[in-house]
């Protein structure tokens, strides 16, 4: 306890109590003391440094072709070598990264939002409202997220990508969600949510002060998980054009271009594959860090 | 007779941090030794030392030997060799103690084909004689189901015939009647006798209730902070313990055969953290018998009787315990008790009725049936009284009281809330009632939340109604039940169990209500800290006329601070009256076995009683018997009444009828009978 | 139970329609089979084209919702319509439904098993040479998704045929060689060649998954006090390990099969394409950029239909394993 009596003293009596920051410096604490949660941490930063400051020690820029070298290996002009058109490969690949790692972040932001909503909305009510909602997800489940968002493409073209976030973040909540309901659940049988209620206090209030705070490890877990789903996912649907539409680039539609060409440039398909494996790896050691951290009595992964 | 088990100086420590330190006993054929502690006081740790089940990073020392054969350091196939053969063990709670997916016949038998050579079928012939042993009707059917489909009490049979599947020279019951309600732990510690009785073994009794080993144990040793304390016959611990700590333990235990409101003797303060005992004596902090020389270094155990050893170096000084007001806690001022004048009612309760769909399966649900939870319970709650109510679990209790506390209409009969019929109430005089209505639960840990500051849980139900500024009532709150205003940044994890008790105490008192709903607010306690917390409980009614709803299956802690007690059987209110009047003579047959089931810790008397043991489990609520509802397990039924007078128990649902003054019953011969 | 289960089904029936009723209009709002037209050279005449997207049940003139009718007529009397080249959808995916079925199937069974055996094994041993080894894995691999995956193992597939076997071991390219003449053991044999890398592209992540999660559930239930119990009775550890933890920490690894089918199913389309291999999943890919709204329509139908069954697998397995769950 940093604060002496008399500031306490003080502080109580404007009703205002600066909360110990105990737990998320703890939280902080184990997490930043386990190797994986170092090495996880270390290497997104990384990621993000190279991402968005990398274009700016680059000599080329995406948009750039270099009309003097197709498809030619890393050199000390073309770092990771040029594409058929000319394209520098740095340039391009840290422009996708860039792309892929914004979608990721905000698709799951969106979609554990509206996971913890959902599912703590369904769990403390119960009753019809955790009927429509656990049916809209059972049937978002069964329409395959691919398909829709497949056949959405067209619309996703001429800077349109936050509509993709938003749509590619409707496909995600689900499975979080189902779990938000089955914790709240759980949760809503603590006495401290029955001393709540039996004070007066109201239900939606209940849920964002009590419900969705006691869940966080949870949510912050899966936020972190989710990032790299919808990197994936993304990378996934713009390998087949139906994602990030061109003259925007990403991972996947950079990995597409690559693997045609691999067999005999393999530069145009290793280094971004690569990046992209290290990203999506260092997110989920973040991930399972982050949960070793919160809940240090089970030691789990996915 | 050499000893069948000889444990000598057993020490565990987890990753440096001691858990039990320099335990020595031994029992010998036939002979049953009682552990006693509180909570984190090792006695569990030693069983699953003793048994070798520790997990892995436990540092075992010492010697445990068992026939002879030294245990500690043996090779993992002895240990396997042994368990189970010249020693087994009884868990604490029989649910998750067996294997869900296989069936208990199959679990049994497997425990028979681990040790000895026979085949599927005769394993399976003796798992159901040793069911039939234990006491579960119909063996042979029962042996193919499933555990969920015992109950409780069933269960912890099962695992007392399969811990004497294989005659053992060792039985290792660790708490196993702690899960259960207290007919039933009658029950079971009945089989355990007979158990032992058919066996021979030797019987290690781990447990929290000083009633239970009263009654059961010939030797005690009562452990505190990871290391014996006191030893000795069962007589000598209790009526001449020679150890402060064993003194204040007995002397804060409630007690069911005493009346008068007397204040219990808290023990100050809370047990140390093993990884910070103080240098000298652990119990020293706590101890009002402290002297300088205490906390030099710790006492080891001194001869102080036959067979009797206690670790303090004042033992002389410790006067012998008399019944009463113990010598060694100077007890503080007593309450009076209010009489039950024409005071005001401030909770009315009418024939109220409470139907749950009974569902089926976890995956595949349906409806089968209809649970009557309450099927027409009448009571009131005067101003600045206390009402007690008890009844085990399946009596309908908890949901009584979750009507109450809802304030909805219910399904039938009627509420009154301080003069506010709960059926006519609209949003606004229901948020209004809320104030005036506050609750405190069983388990403080999960009745505050993990996340917010005392002060923000104190200033919940404040800013709720409308309280801006509620700092100064939050300091006001904390001093009110004893703790430090300072205290109000921490969280709740950051105290004890009886500090948190009191923090939830304090944020029902928050709104200055009226009536207070406490469910079980004391049972998630150690007994030393349960005093505290009764005590304060007492003195908060004086001092803010506050009246109590008082809900428990601790028919002893009702006694002590209850004026009326209702005592419920299966959604009905079986007896109801002033307290004294109910204890000294009940004169309904459940309330007579139920108290007659409680264990004293006074052994003299606890061997000389004739306990009243109910037969068989619960009826399942959504298939009450027709007319009394006890009949079915009721011993005057049973054995006094002549078929002519049963039919009227088979046929009419007795009412509470009055017998005296304030005490009624709902039997059609209702007798008043003395039983504790 | 029988009755319990025919509401489940009716409730997965009515899922299957909305589900396939959104997918085929999203499709058919969507996509413009009409752009089909613009590039043949030389152009049809408007009336033609017309006339041809009408007979389809494709014309985006007709108005919406009666072309649902007829469509979901159709579909009815079990008719998934005309294909935009006019063949029939049925007859199609008749023939492409056994390709994903085989390969689905396949990358199950071997993900799941193959996983849940690691999972067991790591748990056991837990931070034992195993445990560390198989979580590093399984980390990489749920951080490759399957178009670099399959990418990668048909450049190493490539790289190996040219030299270390100098020879066309793993073929990367459809399920089957066309115009062999060996035999049943030959074309075994060939098939064999085709089937191995899709397989291990779509069953790594499977086992990657499965293991992870046989593990935690191991993990939970090691502590769990009846496996105490079985060891206090007299059994080894490795006995009570086998015998009660791992048969009990199946239960919810069967209810997880359910949440992975999906992924399993997407992660077929895109094996399908990248091996060429002829089965629904290619053909979604290639119906979108055709603008075909009755196959897409139909392809979402199946894959509904298919997830649906695999969540009643797995209740039904669920209730196999789990005596609680099971009504009396």
């Amino acid at each position: 306890m940093t604060l002496s009596e008399e500031e306490l003293a003080e502080e109580l009596r404007d009703g205002v109590v600066a909360g110990a920051p105990s737990r998320t410096r703890l939280i902080a604490g184990r997490f930043f003391r386990s190797g994986q949660g170092r090495l996880g941490f270390g290497v997104l930063a990384l990621m993000f440094l190279l991402a968005f400051a990398g274009p700016l020690v680059s000599p080329w820029s995406y948009l750039d072709k270099d009309f003097t070298a197709f498809l030619q290996p890393p050199s000390p002009d073309h770092w990771f070598g040029t594409l058929q058109t000319g394209a520098d490969v740095f340039a391009v690949t840290l422009r996708g990264m860039q792309k892929s790692l914004i979608v990721g972040l905000l698709a799951a932001l969106v979609s554990t939002a509206l996971a913890a909503v959902a599912g703590a909305f369904a769990g403390y009510f119960l009753g019809w409202t955790d009927r429509t909602l656990t049916w809209v997800s059972d049937l978002l489940l069964v329409l395959p997220a691919f398909l829709v968002l497949a056949i959405m493409s067209p619309l996703f073209g001429s800077g349109q990508w936050p509509l993709f976030v938003i749509t590619l973040a409707l496909f995600l909540w689900m499975v979080t969600s189902k779990v938000v309901r089955g914790m709240t659940i759980s949760t809503k049988e603590h006495e401290f949510i029955q001393a709540a209620r039996y004070m007066g206090v109201a239900p939606v209030r209940i849920i964002f002060r009590h419900v969705i705070p006691n869940l966080s490890s949870l949510l912050i877990v899966d936020a972190t998980l989710n990032v790299s789903t919808a990197i994936l996912t993304e990378t996934s649907l713009s390998y087949f054009g139906f994602g990030i539409q061109p003259p925007d680039v990403s991972l996947g539609t950079l990995i597409a271009d690559g693997s045609r060409t691999a067999v005999y440039a393999p530069w145009t398909f290793w280094f971004v594959a690569g990046l992209l494996v290290v990203t999506v790896l260092a997110v989920n050691l973040v991930g399972d860090a982050l949960r070793d951290a919160f809940d240090p009595s089970s030691k789990r992964a996915r | 007779m050499s000893p069948v088990l000889d444990v000598r100086d057993l020490s565990v420590s987890f990753g440096g941090v001691p858990a039990v330190r320099e335990v020595s006993c031994a029992v010998r054929r036939g002979e049953v030794l009682g552990i006693v502690g509180e909570s984190g006081s090792g006695k569990s740790v030693t069983s699953a030392a003793v048994m070798g089940l520790l997990p892995p990073g436990a540092r075992v020392t010492g010697s445990v030997r068992l026939h002879g054969r030294e245990l500690i350091g043996a090779p993992a196939r002895e240990l396997t060799s042994c368990r189970g053969k010249a020693m087994s063990m009884v868990f604490q709670d029989p649910l998750s103690a067996l294997t869900p997916v296989y069936r208990v016949g199959d679990q049994i038998a497997e425990a028979v084909r681990v040790h000895q050579r026979v085949d599927k079928e005769a394993a399976l012939v003796r798992a159901v004689q040793l069911l039939d042993l234990v006491g579960i009707p119909r063996p042979s059917e029962r042996a193919l189901a499933f555990p969920h489909e015992f109950s409780g009490g069933m269960r912890q049979r099962v695992m007392i015939a399969m811990a004497i599947a294989n005659d053992p020279g060792v039985i290792i019951c660790d708490e196993p009647t702690t899960a259960l309600d207290v007919t039933v732990q009658a029950q079971v510690l009945e089989v355990l006798k007979k158990a032992q009785q058919k066996t021979g073994a030797a019987i290690i009794m781990i447990t929290h209730d000083l009633g239970v080993v009263a009654g059961f144990a010939d030797r005690v040793l009562v452990m505190y902070a990871g290391r014996p304390v006191e030893v000795g016959g069962v007589d000598d611990v209790y009526y001449r313990p020679r150890m402060p700590y064993t003194v204040g333990l007995l002397g804060s235990i409630p007690r069911a055969d005493k009346g008068g409101r007397w204040p219990l003797t808290p023990i100050e303060g809370s047990p140390p953290s093993p990884a910070a005992l103080p240098p000298g004596c652990p119990f020293a902090p706590r101890c009002p018998m402290r002297i300088d020389a205490c906390e030099e270094r710790e006492p080891p155990l001194f001869e102080v009787g036959d067979g009797h050893r206690a670790a303090c170096i004042r033992w002389k000084e410790v006067a012998p315990y008399t019944l009463g007001v113990p010598a060694v806690y100077g007890a503080p001022g007593s309450a009076r008790r209010t009489p039950r004048r024409a005071q005001r009612t401030v909770l009315e309760v009418r024939g109220l009725v409470k139907d749950y769909p009974l569902l089926k399966g976890t995956l595949f649900r349906r409806r089968i049936g209809t649970v009557h939870a309450v099927a027409g319970v009448d009571f009131d709650l005067r101003e600045g009284e206390t009402l007690g109510l008890v009844g085990e679990s399946g009596s309908g209790k908890t949901t009584t009281l979750t009507q109450i506390l809802e304030l909805a209409p219910p399904q039938q009969g009627g509420i009154t809330v301080l003069g506010h019929d709960t059926a006519r109430l609209d949003a606004a005089r229901r948020t209004e009632i809320r104030r005036d209505m506050q609750v405190v639960f069983q388990d403080p840990l999960a009745s505050l939340d993990p996340r917010m500051t005392v002060h923000d849980i104190l200033a919940e139900p404040l800013r709720t109604h409308g309280q801006r500024r509620p700092g100064r009532r939050i300091a006001e709150l904390l001093s009110l039940v004893g703790l430090d205003p300072s205290h109000a940044a921490r969280y709740p994890q950051d105290f004890s169990g009886g500090q948190r008790q009191r923090i939830a105490i304090a944020r029902a008192l928050a709104l200055e209500p009226r009536l207070l709903v406490l469910d079980e607010p004391v049972s998630a306690l150690d007994v030393s800290i349960q005093a505290g917390v009764i005590n304060l409980l007492g003195s908060l009614r004086a001092r803010l006329g506050l009246s109590y709803l008082f809900v428990a299956h601790d028919l002893a802690v009702v006694r002590h601070i209850a004026d009326r007690v209702a005592v419920m059987y299966l959604g009905r209110i079986a007896e109801i009256g002033q307290v004294d009047a109910v204890y000294q003579a009940p004169a309904h047959p459940y309330t007579q076995a139920l108290l007659s089931a409680i264990p004293l810790p006074d052994p003299v008397r606890e061997r000389a009683r004739d306990r009243i043991l109910l037969e068989g489990d619960l009826p399942s609520p959504a298939d009450p018997p027709t007319g009394c509802r006890f009949r079915t397990r009721c011993p005057k039924f049973r054995a006094e009444l002549t078929g002519d007078e049963r039919r009227l128990c088979v046929d009419v649902e007795p009412e509470v009828r009055p017998l005296s003054a304030d005490q009624g019953a709902a039997c059609h011969y209702a007798e008043r009978r003395d039983v504790v | 139970m029988a009755g319990f289960l025919a509401r489940r089904v009716l409730n997965y029936a009515v899922l299957v329609v909305v589900a396939a009723s959104l997918a085929y209009l999203l499709a058919a709002t969507a996509l413009d089979p009409r752009s089909n037209y613009a590039d043949r050279t030389p152009k049809p005449p408007a009336a033609v084209v017309d006339a041809q997207l009408t007979a389809l049940n494709l014309n985006d003139r007709t108005p919406l919702l009666q072309r649902y009718a007829t469509w979901a007529a159709g579909v009815l009397h079990g008719d998934f319509g005309r294909s935009v080249g006019g063949t029939p959808v049925n007859d199609d995916l008749r023939r492409r439904m056994g390709v994903t079925f085989r390969l689905v199937v396949l990358g199950l069974v071997c993900g799941s098993l193959l996983g849940v055996l690691a999972g067991a094994l790591a748990a056991a041993r837990q931070y034992g040479w195993f445990d560390r080894l198989s979580t590093g894995l399984s980390f990489v691999v749920l951080a490759v998704p399957v178009v670099v995956l399959a990418n990668m193992l048909i450049l190493a597939a490539t790289w190996a045929n040219e030299h270390v076997f100098g020879r066309q071991v793993f073929l990367v390219s459809g399920e089957h060689s066309d115009g062999l003449g060996t035999g049943f053991w030959g074309h075994a044999l060939d098939r064999l060649q085709h089937l191995i890398l899709p397989t291990v592209s779509l069953s790594v992540g499977l086992i990657a998954v499965f293991s992870r999660y046989q593990r935690n559930m191991m993990l939970d239930v090691l502590g769990a006090d009846y496996v105490r119990t079985a060891m206090a009775k007299g059994l080894s550890r490795g006995q009570a390990l086998v015998r009660h933890a791992l048969r009990t920490a199946l239960i919810p690894v069967a209810t997880y099969f359910a949440f992975t089918f999906g992924t399993l199913l997407t992660g077929a389309t895109f094996t399908e394409k990248i091996f060429g291999w002829h089965g629904l999943g290619e053909q979604l890919i290639n119906s979108i950029f055709r603008n075909d709204v009755n196959t897409v329509a139909a392809i979402s139908f199946l894959a509904a239909v298919a997830v649906l069954c695999a969540s009643l697998a797995a209740d039904l397995l669920h209730a196999a394993l789990d005596p609680r769950v099971r009504a009396r």
